[in-house]
């Protein structure tokens, strides 16, 4: 039988002898961290499902029937259930504590969300029945519209993007529409500040734009001036987020947008980080002409390790007529669904609505909060934000100081200079005191940057914690103690991944050991 | 408000540290005449159980595809989800972790990515497979940009049996134009693509089951594309189907995109699902999303890592493969334990049991005057033909509580060709009742219709 360097078998359903005590120990007992591989316990006879075996004769299969073996490895439901909850406790979560992650808004997920999504009036509906079949399905998507464009003061709301850079795609492609509808097609150019997110470049990108970036000012914000001198009669929008990804207001936004539209661009708004405003401002005050809202971030849909987002973007009255289809018609009578494009709306950019399962789950955390709940939360998330900061700054480096942050406070390395300790050794610390880390390096127009963001839901014990744990480890990174950080995290469930050899020679699935050239011993 | 933590005492104390006297302090550099002097005109906060009520009142104005007969498919299916699966994506652990960038505290993540990656290339019989993307449709308008950047040249050519909402997002992605070539609905299941492959053409594009259920020849597809040296993109939008009908790996596909809300994930009235991609693996670094791969750590154990990041647009911003950050986690984590349960023998059984009731249901169809079967081939799903445009047959039915099927004129408005077909898939949850009842009220309404 051959085993892995971890004394694993290797093979799907390869049993292994009664009383091998490795397999024991590295298999994990309930607490302990190691959970082998679907592949290493499961089998193919094996399954959790118990279904009618009926034969067929193959006659409408037109000689297309499988030959080949899956090799997929079968559980009965009990072993499900330990696999998967085994895994499970190798997570950090929000509900297990803080998540610190700057641009990230790692709220608290309400579990009435989760209720609501499931009902079988929003959960087992199919994009494809009769329109007449579906009307409280377009009265939610109807209501979560109005509350996106009230929030926002804009004229119109997309809301079928499936993440935050899929709305960035959605509302650029709606700038791109309207100007080659206004003959200003030759406009190649998009301006973007460098502490704009990754999404903004590659989606301008995507599009077939060459970005020109536009410069930070010593205080962390952009210049309006600056701007004024990056826009040519070949730009066709900027992109900004605001607040933006230092955490600050852009105090010029205002000056930034009518300078934008006076030399024929649009403002692509960045809708990140709208937990620190919703409100509280209106982004169509401020002259946006287009910005996606993360369902994920700003109205709690849970992150689910990764995804689903949901990205809706808001356009303004200049914009609304290139929205992507499908959207709602209210008229007489019943609601309609709009599923073609007609006139100068773009076609679809996914099949279906988009994320229903998230707007439900966003319109429950809406009306359960109302206006004045969003209002305090932002206004809390922003309070939280700037305790961290006043209870840190005098040890940790704010890169620019004297102004209040946002949601979000951002800090650079040179309070670890000379201590041999790295922003990331800093943070892998952190996991060993009980918190995960905070962003890290980004934004880049910051040395060794820390980007903290608490969210509203942090109580003021969790961020005084929070801040006594970031003290006593700037205290002992600055009295020499950097084993400590470098060698950190010890006390999780693995120490520091070597990611250099994951890319080197990538194995990106499971293989049979015995398929494999012989392994170096 | 019971999700924000803070008293008015403890605001007030966390001011006076700040050194701000109101909370509006904070927002001193937002412009004075952008901030609002009034609060926003939305209703105010409510308590759970009337958010409840509110909800309750729109989920009941729909009609649940549990509520009666239902044969809708079309790229969204209806299968029974295990109890377990639902119990287990709900675990804190799973539902509230951010995206594992940090690997030491994201094993669980991680490792089900791993699974899941192995689970989808197996499936599709591929060498590898990312970690997962937003849907099927937007799975297929990447896998077109890859093999874009694969090739090196732009032709793209689109069956006329692909799912027309997969065909409109390539041509969003796309734009109209010469090296974008949409050939014309075959629900008749014609060969339409093979001669029409040139040596500028960089891939095409064939879904089977196709968008009307009927298999389609991939090795002939495959052997056409590569004999021209371009690729060949595989779609399906039915994953049940592989348990029974050859993987398109074995049949020489060069990508495949999947819509895989089939395994584990519910309607939800067209999302969030979860898009599978696999490829080769000598075209990994040219593929989109996330990639999930194993290590060691610093002790020598086993353990996963996001990898091959400089793809991505977080690390190369304008020179990234794709925009895309977000993947669709929770959907694939549902997929990966709904496919555990199912396990290799499950999962042929599901899919044989699928095709069975759609036997029956083709069977039933036959036998209902004025009514075509188009199909020699499906899996579970099939396409008719009326004598009669399908669109107020299929209406006239869902006022009995019969979700028909799709009427083709649906996705297809200006093609007259397609006014009188319907779309119907059947599955696991099909029961000779609900053929029965079809087949009573399609007669019905089609001599109703005649007279």
């Amino acid at each position: 039988m051959s085993m892995n360097n971890q004394g694993r078998p290797t093979g799907i359903g390869t049993s292994v002898p009664v009383g091998t005590s490795d397999f024991t120990s590295v298999s994990g007992s309930s607490l302990l961290p190691n959970e082998p591989l679907l592949f290493e316990i499961g089998d193919r006879e094996h399954s959790g499902v118990d279904l009618p075996d009926v034969t067929i004769d193959g006659s409408f299969l037109g000689g297309f029937e499988r030959k080949s073996e899956i090799d997929l490895a079968g559980l009965t439901e009990p072993e499900t259930l330990r696999h998967y909850v085994r895994l499970s406790r190798l997570n950090y979560s929000i509900d297990s504590g803080m998540y610190p992650l700057g641009s990230c808004t790692m709220k608290h997920n309400p579990r009435l969300n989760e209720k609501m999504a499931r009902l079988p009036g929003f959960a087992d509906i199919h994009p494809l029945q009769p329109v007449s079949t579906v009307q409280g399905a377009l009265a939610l998507m109807e209501e979560l519209a109005h509350w996106l464009m009230t929030l926002t003061n804009t004229a119109a709301v997309c809301l079928t993007p499936k993440a935050g850079a899929h709305g960035e795609m959605a509302g650029m492609m709606a700038i791109k529409a309207a100007q080659e509808a206004a003959g200003q097609g030759h406009r190649k150019v998009v301006l973007v500040p460098e502490s704009a997110h990754g999404t903004n470049p590659a989606t301008a990108a995507f599009l077939g734009y060459s970005v020109r970036a536009v410069p930070a000012r010593d205080d962390g914000t952009v210049d309006v001036e600056a701007v004024k001198a990056a826009l040519s009669p070949d730009v066709a929008a900027i992109m900004l987020t605001n607040p933006n990804t230092c955490g600050l207001f852009e105090p010029e936004v205002i000056e930034i947008a009518a300078a934008v539209h006076e030399a024929g661009a649009y403002f692509y708004c960045d809708g990140a980080n709208f937990n620190a405003i919703m409100g509280v401002v209106r982004p169509g005050d401020l002259g946006i002409d287009a910005m996606h809202i993360n369902l994920h971030k700003t109205f709690s849909t849970p992150h689910g390790g990764g995804g689903p987002g949901a990205g809706p973007v808001v356009l303004s009255a200049a914009l609304a007529p290139f929205a992507p289809v499908p959207f709602v018609k209210k008229g007489e009578g019943p609601l309609a669904l709009v599923e073609h494009a007609e006139g100068q709306h773009l076609g679809r950019i996914t099949a279906f609505n988009g994320q229903m399962g998230m707007y439900v789950r966003a319109l429950t955390y809406m009306l359960s909060h109302g206006g004045d709940g969003l209002a305090q939360a932002a206004k809390d998330a922003v309070l939280n934000a700037n305790y961290i900061k006043a209870r840190l700054e005098r040890v940790f480096s704010v890169p620019f100081p004297g102004q209040p942050c946002m949601h979000e406070a951002l800090f650079d390395d040179s309070f670890l200079e000379g201590t041999g300790v790295s922003t990331l050794d800093f943070a892998k610390a952190l996991i060993d005191e009980g918190f995960h880390p905070m962003t890290m390096y980004f934004p880049l127009v910051v040395h060794g940057a820390m980007l903290v963001e608490p969210t509203e839901s942090e109580s003021k014990q969790t961020l005084d914690r929070f801040c006594d744990v970031m003290l006593e480890l700037a205290n002992d990174a600055r009295a020499g103690n950097a084993a400590r950080f470098t060698s950190a995290p010890l006390n999780a469930p693995r120490r520091r991944l070597d990611e250099t050899r994951a890319a080197r020679s990538p194995v990106l699935k499971w293989e049979r050991q015995e398929l494999l050239p012989q392994a170096a011993e | 408000m019971r999700y924000l933590p803070h008293s008015e005492h403890e605001r007030a104390d966390m001011l006076a540290v700040i050194g701000a006297r109101t909370a509006e302090d904070l927002f001193a550099r937002v412009p004075r005449h952008a901030l609002l002097r009034e609060p926003v005109n939305l209703p105010r906060h409510s308590p759970e159980f009337l958010v409840e009520a509110k909800m309750k009142a729109l989920a009941s104005g729909n009609h649940a595809a549990g509520d009666g007969p239902f044969f809708i498919g079309a790229g969204a299916y209806r299968h029974h989800v295990p109890a377990s699966v639902d119990h287990l994506i709900q675990r804190s652990e799973w539902l509230t972790a951010y995206t594992p960038y940090q690997p030491e505290v994201s094993q669980g993540t991680l490792q089900m990515l791993f699974e899941f990656q192995t689970q989808v290339a197996h499936l599709t019989g591929m060498e590898v497979a990312n970690a997962s993307m937003y849907d099927g449709s937007t799975a297929t308008a990447e896998a077109v940009l890859m093999a874009r950047r694969l090739t090196r040249r732009n032709r793209i050519i689109l069956s006329g049996g692909l799912h027309p909402h997969y065909r409109d997002v390539v041509r969003t992605y796309l734009g109209d134009g010469p090296d974008l070539v949409c050939l014309p609905a075959s629900p008749e299941g014609q060969g339409d693509i093979l001669n029409r492959i040139d040596g500028d053409t960089a891939a095409i594009v064939v879904q089977t089951p196709d968008f009307y259920g009927h298999l389609r020849d991939l090795r002939a597809a495959a052997d056409a594309a590569h004999a021209a040296g371009a690729l060949l993109i595989v779609v399906v939008t039915e994953v049940v189907s592989l348990g029974l009908i050859e993987a398109p790996g074995a049949l020489g596909a060069d990508i495949v995109v999947a819509e895989g809300q089939s395994i584990g994930n519910s309607l939800n009235f067209g999302g969030p699902y979860v898009g599978l991609m696999a490829t080769r693996k000598e075209f990994i670094r040219q593929m989109p999303g996330r990639l999930c791969g194993e290590t060691v750590d610093a002790d020598g154990n086993r353990g996963f890592v996001l990898t091959l990041s400089t793809r991505e647009q977080h690390i190369r911003r304008e020179k990234a493969t794709s925009n895309i950050c977000t993947n669709s986690g929770l959907c694939a984590l549902a997929f990966s334990i709904h496919m555990s349960l199912l396990g290799e023998a499950g999962l042929k059984k599901l899919a044989r049991l699928n095709h069975h009731n759609a036997v029956k249901l083709a069977k039933m169809l036959g036998t209902v005057p004025g009514v075509e079967l188009l199909n020699k081939s499906f899996f579970n799903e099939m396409t008719i033909r009326l004598a009669v445009p399908a669109a107020p047959v299929v209406e006239m039915l869902a006022r009995a509580d019969v979700l028909a099927g799709l009427p083709v004129s649906r996705l297809e408005p200006d093609n007259p060709a397609c006014e009188n077909l319907i779309v119907l898939a059947a599955t696991e949850l099909t029961t000779d009742d609900d053929i029965a009842m079809l087949a009573e009220c399609l007669h019905a309404a089609l001599s109703e219709d005649a007279q």
